[in-house]
Formats: C-alpha cells, sequence, structure tokens
C-alpha cells in the first residue's frame, strides 16, 4: 500500500505516535500497534460496540474510525478508567452487580456508560436503555448492566469529584 | 455470640453452595484484561485470510494465486492442491461423513473455505484474498429440504454418491444422509386411530445462528525443532479438539497443547472443528510460523455453526378431556452441504426425543429424516442439548394446538398431562427416565404470581372490544430439558464418552488450585466450581483457584455444552472433594486418636462426636497432610481426581409465562411481562444462575421474534452481518422476572441439574406461544417464527384486524 501517516494522539492521558496507513482503522491501531487490547472487535460494521472508546468527550465505535482521523484526540479506553489503583465506579457497579459474563462487550459497554453518565448524571432505566443501544450483548440480558449504570449513577452523584 | 451464630459465620466465610459470591473472573475483564483468542499475538505470527466461494453449488475450473503471491507482505496461498499431499484437504466430522477442509473441486455452499492467504498481517492477507482469481462453472443449488429428495434433484455430494449409509442407517436418495427413529410407531398409530379428538400442525424451527459477540478464531504454533504443536483456540471442547488434530495431523497427542483461553461467548458455536482451523494449523506446520485466523462477523453468520432447520410436523391424539394418548412428531432436518452437526455417535438426531416433555404420554414416536442442501454445514446445539429446543419447540406448541382444539384452558391441559410427582422417576414412551419433577407446583406459582384468571379476564374485555388497538396474548411453557451429556453408555463423540473430570490439589495452607475438563464462555466457572469444592472442603472458596482449558494442565474432559458442566464436571469436582476429605478425616481421626466413625463433619472441621471442643480444621489437616504425622502407610498430600460418568441426564423444569400486546395496525409486539420460573435443582450461586436465565431468556426473545438466516433461490445469503440479523439491544429486549422451586436431582453428588439453557429453550415456545394465542380467538392456530413485525403484521393484514372500525 501506498505510503503511511505519522498520527499522533493522547491514549488515556499519554502521548502516542504512530506510523499508520490511511485506511487503517483506528481499533487495529490501538490493538495491533498500542498493545491496548481491552477494546475489542465483534463486528467491524458499528452494529455491537465492542470497539467502543472515548474521542474527544465523544463514544466513537473505533472499527469506524480511521486513526488519521484521530491527531491531536483525547482518546480513553478502558484501560484508562481505572485511576491510581481505584477502579472507576462504573467497573465496581458492573462487578457488584453482575453487568458482565463472558466480559467481550465489557469494555464498549464501560466507555459508552462512561460517556452516557456524562451526557445525563441521573439517567431513568428507559434513558439508559436507549442511551446503551449501540452496544450489543449476548450474555447478560441487559438488566443487570442496567443496574450497574443506575448503580454507578447513584455512587458518582454522591461523590462528584471521582468521576 | 451464640453458637449457631458462630456455625452461620463459619459457613459465611467459605463463600459455598448457595452464595451469591461476586465472580472471580470479573477483575479482569472490568479492566479490560482479558485474553481473547484476538488478543494471543506472536513473534514472526501471519494472519491467514479466507477465500470463499461466491456460490451456493459450482465446480471450482480454475485457480490463479499469482496476483495474490505479488502482492506486498503475501506469503503463501494455500488450496485443497496444497494440502493433497498431508491428505488434509478432507476431514472426518462427528457425523460419519467428511467436509471439505478447503473445496476440492467442487463448492457446495456460499461462503464455502476455497483458499487461504497467509500474510504478515491482516491487512495485506485481505488484500490478497481479494485478488486469488477463481474460476467457477455455477450449478442449480438445493436450499429447500424437501426439494433435495425430490426425484432427479442435483446431487449435492457427488463424491459420496454412491455411500449406502453416512453415519447412520441406509440412505434413500443421493441427498438424504440418514433416517433416525425412537418409539413404538405401532403402538403410536393404534392410539391415533382410536383417538376421541387428534390435532395435526406443521411447525418450522428456522435456520438461526448463536452469534457470539466474539467470532471464532485461532492461533496455530508448531514448533520445527521440537515437533510441538500449540493451538489457541475458541473452543467450548478444548480436549476433543486437540484429540481431533492428533487423529487428522498425526502429531501424537502428547506433543499437542490446545489451549482456551477467555471465550467471548459460546453458545454452541464453538463446539465444531471448522475448516479455518485446519487450514491455520497445517499453514503453520509447513511454514513453520504461527498462523492466526479470525472469523469476520460475515464468516461466522454465514459459515460456522448455525443451528435448528428443522422442519417439523407434530401430531397429538387425546381423550376428549385432553389426556394425551399418543404422539408423532417427525423431523425433516437441512444439515447443509456436508454432515458435520454436532452430535453423539448413537444419537445423530440428539436427545430429539425429548419430545414428549413435562406429559404422561403413554404411546409415542418419532423420527428425523436428515438431508443435505446448498448450505453451510456444522449445526450446533444453540444455547440447548442437541436438537433439544426443536423438541421442546414441538411439544409446547403442540400443546396449544391441542387445547384450542379442544376449547380448554391452555394451563389446565398441561396440568392434566403432567406427569404426577408421584410417578417420578418416570420412564417416557420413547425411553428416558425422567429423574425428578414437581410440575404442578411450578406451574401453580407462576399463575398465583401472575394473576392468570385477571389476564384471562382483561383478555377476553380486550377480545370484546372492537375499538382495542392492541391484540393481547399470553403465553405458556411448561418445559422439561435434558442436558448434562452424559452418560458413557449412552453418549460419546468419536468413541470418547462423554464424562467429565476435576483434579483437585491442596497445598499445606489450605490454598486450593481446582482443574477440570471443561470451558467457560462466561457462565462463571471460576466462581461456581470454588463454590462447590468450597462446602465439600470447608476451605474458603476465596482461596480456591479454577483452571479449564489448557490441556497440558486440566484432566481429560469433554468440555461445556449442553449445560454439562455443573451436572458433569460439577459431579466430579463434589467427587473429588469427598475423596480427600475422606483422607482428611483418616488424619483427623489420627490427630484426635479416635476412630473415623467418631467424628463428624461440621462446615469446616472434624468433631469428636460428644466432645465438641475436640476438633481438628480442615486447614489445619491441610498442613498436617504435609508433614510426617500421618496414619501409618499414608502418603503425604491432599490431592485427589475424579472422572464423573453421570448415571443419567438430569432433567431441568421450569414454568414460564409470557403476557404480549400486539399493536395490530403495525404488528409490533410489546412483550408486557414475562415471568419465568426455574428448577435447576440444587441452586449453587444464586446471582450467577439469575445471570444465566436473563441471557438465555433474552437468546429465547432473539430467536423467537427476528432471527432467522434467510437464502434466495440461488442459495445467496440474504442476512449475514448484524445489520441483518437480530440481536437484541437493551431497547427491544424485555425486563425479566424469575422465581424458582428447588428439585434436588436424585442421582446428581449435590442435586444439581444444570441451568443456562433452560430459559433459551423454555422460553422460544413461550414468546410463539403468547404470540400466536393473541389471534387465537381468530383461528390461528400457529405462526412460524420469527415473529417480527413484518411477518405479525402480514398475519394481522390476512385476518383483516389491521382495519380501523368504520374505515
Amino acid at each position: 500500500m501506498a505510503g503511511t501517516h505519522p498520527v499522533a494522539f493522547k491514549l488515556n492521558g499519554k502521548t502516542v505516535a504512530v506510523e499508520v496507513e490511511a485506511r487503517e482503522l483506528l481499533i487495529y491501531t490501538l490493538r495491533e500497534k498500542l498493545a491496548h487490547t481491552g477494546p475489542h472487535i465483534g463486528c467491524e460494521t458499528s452494529h455491537c460496540g465492542a470497539c467502543t472508546v472515548d474521542c474527544n468527550g465523544m463514544s466513537v465505535k473505533s472499527c469506524t474510525v480511521l486513526t488519521v482521523q484521530c491527531g491531536g484526540a483525547e482518546v480513553l479506553t478502558v484501560e484508562g478508567l481505572e485511576r491510581g489503583g481505584a477502579l472507576h465506579a462504573l467497573q465496581q457497579a458492573f462487578h457488584e452487580q453482575h453487568g458482565l459474563q463472558c466480559g467481550y462487550c465489557t469494555p464498549g459497554m464501560l466507555m459508552r456508560a462512561y460517556r452516557l453518565l456524562q451526557e445525563n448524571p441521573k439517567p431513568s432505566e428507559q434513558e439508559i436503555r436507549y442511551g446503551m443501544a449501540g452496544n450489543l450483548c449476548r450474555c447478560t440480558g441487559y438488566q443487570n448492566i442496567v443496574k450497574a449504570v443506575q448503580a454507578a449513577a447513584r455512587k458518582l452523584a454522591a461523590a462528584p469529584a471521582a468521576a | 455470640m451464640g453458637e449457631s451464630a458462630e456455625l452461620t459465620e463459619r459457613e459465611q466465610k467459605l463463600q459455598g453452595l448457595g452464595t451469591a459470591m461476586l465472580r472471580r473472573e470479573d477483575a479482569r475483564f472490568i479492566r479490560g484484561q482479558g485474553t481473547y483468542i484476538d488478543d494471543i499475538k506472536l513473534e514472526g505470527m501471519l494472519f491467514g485470510a479466507i477465500v470463499r466461494s461466491p456460490y451456493a453449488h459450482a465446480r471450482i475450473t480454475a485457480i490463479d494465486k499469482a496476483r495474490a503471491l505479488a502482492m506486498p507482505g503475501v506469503v503463501a496461498v494455500l488450496t485443497a492442491e496444497d494440502l493433497k499431499p498431508v491428505k488434509l484437504h478432507w476431514m472426518p466430522t462427528a457425523g460419519g461423513d467428511v467436509q471439505a477442509v478447503l473445496a476440492d473441486e467442487k463448492v457446495c455452499f456460499q461462503y464455502q473455505e476455497v483458499a487461504m492467504v497467509l500474510a504478515q498481517d491482516r491487512y495485506a492477507a485481505y488484500d490478497g484474498a481479494a485478488l486469488v482469481e477463481v474460476e467457477y462453472e455455477e450449478l442449480p443449488a438445493i436450499i429447500d429440504p424437501q426439494q433435495a429428495l425430490a426425484p432427479g434433484a442435483p446431487v449435492i455430494r457427488e463424491d459420496i454418491a454412491d455411500r449406502k449409509e453416512v453415519g447412520h442407517g441406509p440412505r434413500t436418495h443421493p441427498n438424504h444422509i440418514f433416517t433416525w427413529e425412537a418409539g413404538d410407531k405401532a403402538a403410536a398409530d393404534a392410539a391415533f386411530a382410536g383417538a376421541a379428538v387428534t390435532v395435526r400442525e406443521e411447525i418450522l424451527n428456522p435456520r438461526v445462528h448463536p452469534c457470539p459477540l466474539e467470532t471464532c478464531g485461532c492461533v496455530a504454533s508448531f514448533n520445527k525443532a521440537t515437533g510441538y504443536l500449540t493451538v489457541y483456540v475458541t473452543s467450548q471442547i478444548p480436549h476433543l479438539f486437540r484429540t481431533v488434530l492428533a487423529m487428522l495431523s498425526g502429531i501424537a497427542e502428547s506433543r499437542i497443547r490446545v489451549v482456551g483461553g477467555d471465550i467471548g461467548g459460546g453458545f454452541g458455536n464453538k463446539v465444531p472443528i471448522y475448516p479455518g482451523y485446519v487450514v491455520a494449523t497445517v499453514a503453520s506446520i509447513v511454514t513453520g510460523l504461527p498462523v492466526k485466523w479470525i472469523e469476520s462477523r460475515i464468516d461466522n453468520l454465514s459459515t460456522t455453526g448455525f443451528a435448528r432447520d428443522y422442519h417439523c410436523v407434530g401430531e397429538l391424539a387425546a381423550d376428549r378431556d385432553g389426556r394425551i394418548r399418543g404422539l408423532r412428531f417427525s423431523a425433516l432436518a437441512d444439515h447443509g452441504a456436508f454432515n458435520s452437526q454436532v452430535s453423539a455417535s448413537k444419537l445423530p438426531a440428539g436427545l430429539f426425543s425429548i419430545c414428549t416433555g413435562s406429559y404422561a404420554i403413554p404411546n409415542a414416536y418419532c423420527r428425523v429424516d436428515a438431508v443435505y442442501t446448498n448450505k453451510a454445514p456444522g449445526g450446533v446445539a444453540y444455547r440447548c442439548s442437541l436438537r433439544v429446543t426443536e423438541a421442546v419447540y414441538l411439544i409446547e406448541r403442540m400443546m396449544d394446538v391441542l387445547a384450542q382444539k379442544l376449547g380448554v384452558d391452555k394451563a389446565e391441559i398441561r396440568r392434566r398431562n403432567f406427569v404426577k410427582p408421584e410417578q417420578f422417576p418416570y420412564t417416557t414412551a420413547l425411553g428416558w427416565t425422567l429423574d425428578s419433577g414437581a410440575y404442578h407446583a411450578a406451574l401453580d406459582k407462576v399463575l398465583k404470581a401472575v394473576d392468570y384468571e385477571g389476564l384471562r379476564r382483561e383478555q377476553a374485555a380486550k377480545r370484546a372490544d372492537p375499538n382495542c388497538p392492541t391484540l393481547m396474548g399470553i403465553g405458556i411453557s411448561t418445559f422439561t430439558e435434558i442436558v448434562g451429556a452424559g452418560p458413557t453408555k449412552v453418549c460419546d463423540i468419536l468413541g470418547i464418552g462423554l464424562f467429565d473430570s476435576c483434579d483437585i490439589r491442596v497445598h499445606p495452607t489450605g490454598a486450593v488450585i481446582a482443574r477440570l475438563g471443561t470451558m467457560s464462555q462466561g457462565q462463571g466457572h471460576a466462581t461456581t466450581y470454588a463454590q462447590i469444592i468450597a462446602t465439600e472442603l470447608g476451605l474458603p472458596a476465596s482461596d480456591i483457584v479454577i483452571e479449564e482449558g489448557d490441556t497440558d494442565k486440566a484432566p481429560y474432559g469433554a468440555g461445556t455444552w449442553g449445560s454439562r458442566s455443573t451436572p458433569v464436571a460439577g459431579a466430579a469436582a463434589a467427587q473429588a472433594a469427598r475423596k480427600i476429605r475422606d483422607k482428611a478425616r483418616k488424619i483427623a481421626a489420627h490427630l484426635l486418636e479416635v476412630g473415623e466413625g467418631d467424628l463428624e463433619w461440621e462446615i469446616d472441621r472434624f468433631k469428636v462426636k460428644g466432645s465438641p471442643s475436640q476438633a481438628k480444621t480442615m486447614k489445619e489437616i491441610c498442613m498436617v497432610a504435609h508433614t510426617g504425622n500421618i496414619p501409618p502407610g499414608m502418603e503425604q498430600g491432599l490431592n485427589a481426581v475424579s472422572y464423573y460418568d453421570p448415571p443419567n441426564l438430569t432433567y431441568p423444569f421450569g414454568a414460564y409465562l409470557c403476557v404480549v400486546d400486539i399493536d395490530r395496525f403495525t404488528g409490533e409486539t410489546h412483550v408486557r411481562r414475562f415471568y419465568a420460573l426455574d428448577d435447576c435443582g440444587t441452586r449453587i450461586n444464586p446471582m450467577v444462575i439469575e445471570g444465566q436465565i436473563h441471557g438465555g431468556l433474552t437468546e429465547a426473545f432473539a430467536v423467537a421474534m427476528g432471527q432467522q438466516l434467510p437464502f434466495d433461490e440461488n442459495g445467496n445469503h440474504l442476512g449475514n452481518s448484524l445489520l441483518d440479523y437480530f440481536v437484541p439491544t437493551a431497547m427491544e429486549t424485555p425486563r425479566w422476572e424469575t422465581d424458582h422451586t428447588v428439585t434436588p436431582c436424585p442421582h446428581h453428588p449435590i442435586g444439581a441439574k444444570g441451568v443456562a439453557e433452560s430459559p433459551h429453550v423454555g422460553g422460544i415456545p413461550c414468546f410463539s406461544n403468547a404470540v400466536i394465542d393473541a389471534f387465537a380467538h381468530l383461528g390461528v392456530t400457529h405462526m412460524d417464527m420469527p415473529h417480527s413485525a413484518w411477518r405479525v403484521w402480514q398475519k394481522c393484514q390476512a385476518l383483516g384486524v389491521n382495519k380501523r372500525a368504520g374505515s
């Protein structure tokens, strides 16, 4: 393939630089070049959300974002949720509410829920279901994922600094 | 603190049976630190991309690799010609057939594997795959299994056209695979001949797909220097996988290591041995480099592990009061292009003969005819035991059909026919011995919880109101499952019995490692097995580590499918732990200088009867077992292995009720309520059980309401991406209400029966029964799945119920 392009962006707070073909998708850059295998590939057509990461304050499906679009971006993946050895309220809540089984959708679910709670800190059950509808799960039936997001929202509301 | 409080505290500390212990496996998953197949990266690893057939049926006239090979990064292109020297262009299947690893002169289904391009990375591999030029001569395709058996139909499998038998019994047509029967046909026919009432319905279980979120894949790594082959793979059956690889490759089984890491959902899709695995393995042997092969979503939905495609006819004969006298069920099974259906050797149609359900049916006969079509092979059991969903769907639908014919309430018809509690163990007319059950109590509990009478009154009122915009339906399913395959006298794959195993090692400090022959795909084995062992050994579950899936470490077992982990490997865990406890008892008696019979077990220790202050805790015994202070002649250590061959399968059951409101103008179905009562015997972890039921019900909802793999008349796949194939989101998925009764399994060491598949098996007919019940007053007795808005609207349109009053 014709030439590569240098791209630098912030990944979980640290600046990273890669050389990529124009066609390379962000999910492959993250997984293959930057050793961040938390985001997963489930469909490569934007339907399943397993590859969801946060980019410039928005949830994006990294299987349909070109890495060259990410120059200068702030990218947050599941690996960046834990801060100073403390799990994010969402990580803790997914564990406590049994919001995961095989774990494959979990990184995408967590990242989508992370952004959802910034957009809407007190979502109703229906708002959570709607807000998470871009992320598929085959194991849980979503009920405990909804409970986990609700529990995390309550915890974050009680201690807003932790967000 | 009183004595009972102290006992409770000690018991709670163990987090054993019955505790909603949080899952041990979560810690890595919530951090994105799981190790799934595509996370494996080995030095020098190549990526393999498969070139697939655009036609469902065609001869291959030429393959030109030149342009692909000229592509930068492409290392090799493998076709059937390249596999011939090692005789791996075809592979034997568990169903007694052979399957093309790479298409040999002919393709028999769309997306069939034709070549594999090996390249230095994924992008280069797919670039290369696009440049492999294959010339085809198209042949007429057969998509309908009925047409497959027509006289003069095109022969799909010319390679075996002359074979008289494929796996089971004589063939009647070149596209016929086998006929399998169970029961007494003459007795069933006689019951029909003399019956007051008979009903018959044609009922389809459409071709669907388990569609786990992670697709299938492997990394094969052959070390030329040592002759040692390591295969990392998304397999639900790592040990059988290794055995098959040894048989195929000729490499000694002891030199093959299969490693199943974290698996992103299986649901049956990850049971078979697929061509991609075999080609990747050969490619690694040939190149001496590790080779990764990962399916795309389209590959996954198109080629690996479909389910169902059972075209059934159900017939029941009954007395005038609705007591069933006879059952005749048959199925035409579309197995696709090769008979690589997952099945036990003696059970080519799986456990289909469980189709008498929860009912005492004196005369029964069932028959399955399997045929080839130009569709993908490799039929699996999608979140069920082999062909059990098909069987349970048929009986649970037919109960409703019979009720409607007789004008009897759909709960009442079931109550009249249930096997009664005092009849257990009950041997069905088709030969299964249902070990335990309490069907009436389960149904009654559900009916009371939802106010069934009130719901029926509401339904009657709505039916009487011409302006009511919705059609209300109430679905009931009172299913019995059959899981835990299985007794080796009945169940084997390739001659290997379907026992399972557990190897427990207790260390001096009381910390435990247990290894089992199963393979978790999200079921929480690391938690629940630890809880079983904690209760048996009196050591805390938090100190018990569970390992599965690495064939170099774990004892041999048949893996995780058919809800067999708890019924079989869970039993092995309890048995192995009991061997250890027996030895510990001897050590305790020695230390306390009493006879073994003077000791009694209490939670985590042996006490001297009548002298409770004299006791030795398990933790103390663990240390002593590694010293010289043990009974004379005893060996040190506190380890045990158990291989468990179950005496019978297990029969979890449940009573489900679903209420739907169907918009008669749009055909959209709203699930107002779904109440699921499950009886899985002894409950190990209520939290995990509930999670499994939520997931199984959601997959049932998916199958009933939207899933189908459709084809056009040329065999083109019409729905193989997540745009087309229905996977419910959080928006569509109903809220689930769960409940339970406990009827322990009498033949299982801890009384457990298995649970994860019940909600799928029992849920599908419950949804269908609800949707069809909404139309029952209009004379409708059956509608085939999926009950998508479009299909339901068509029914509304055909019945004229989508017209507004006065319009």
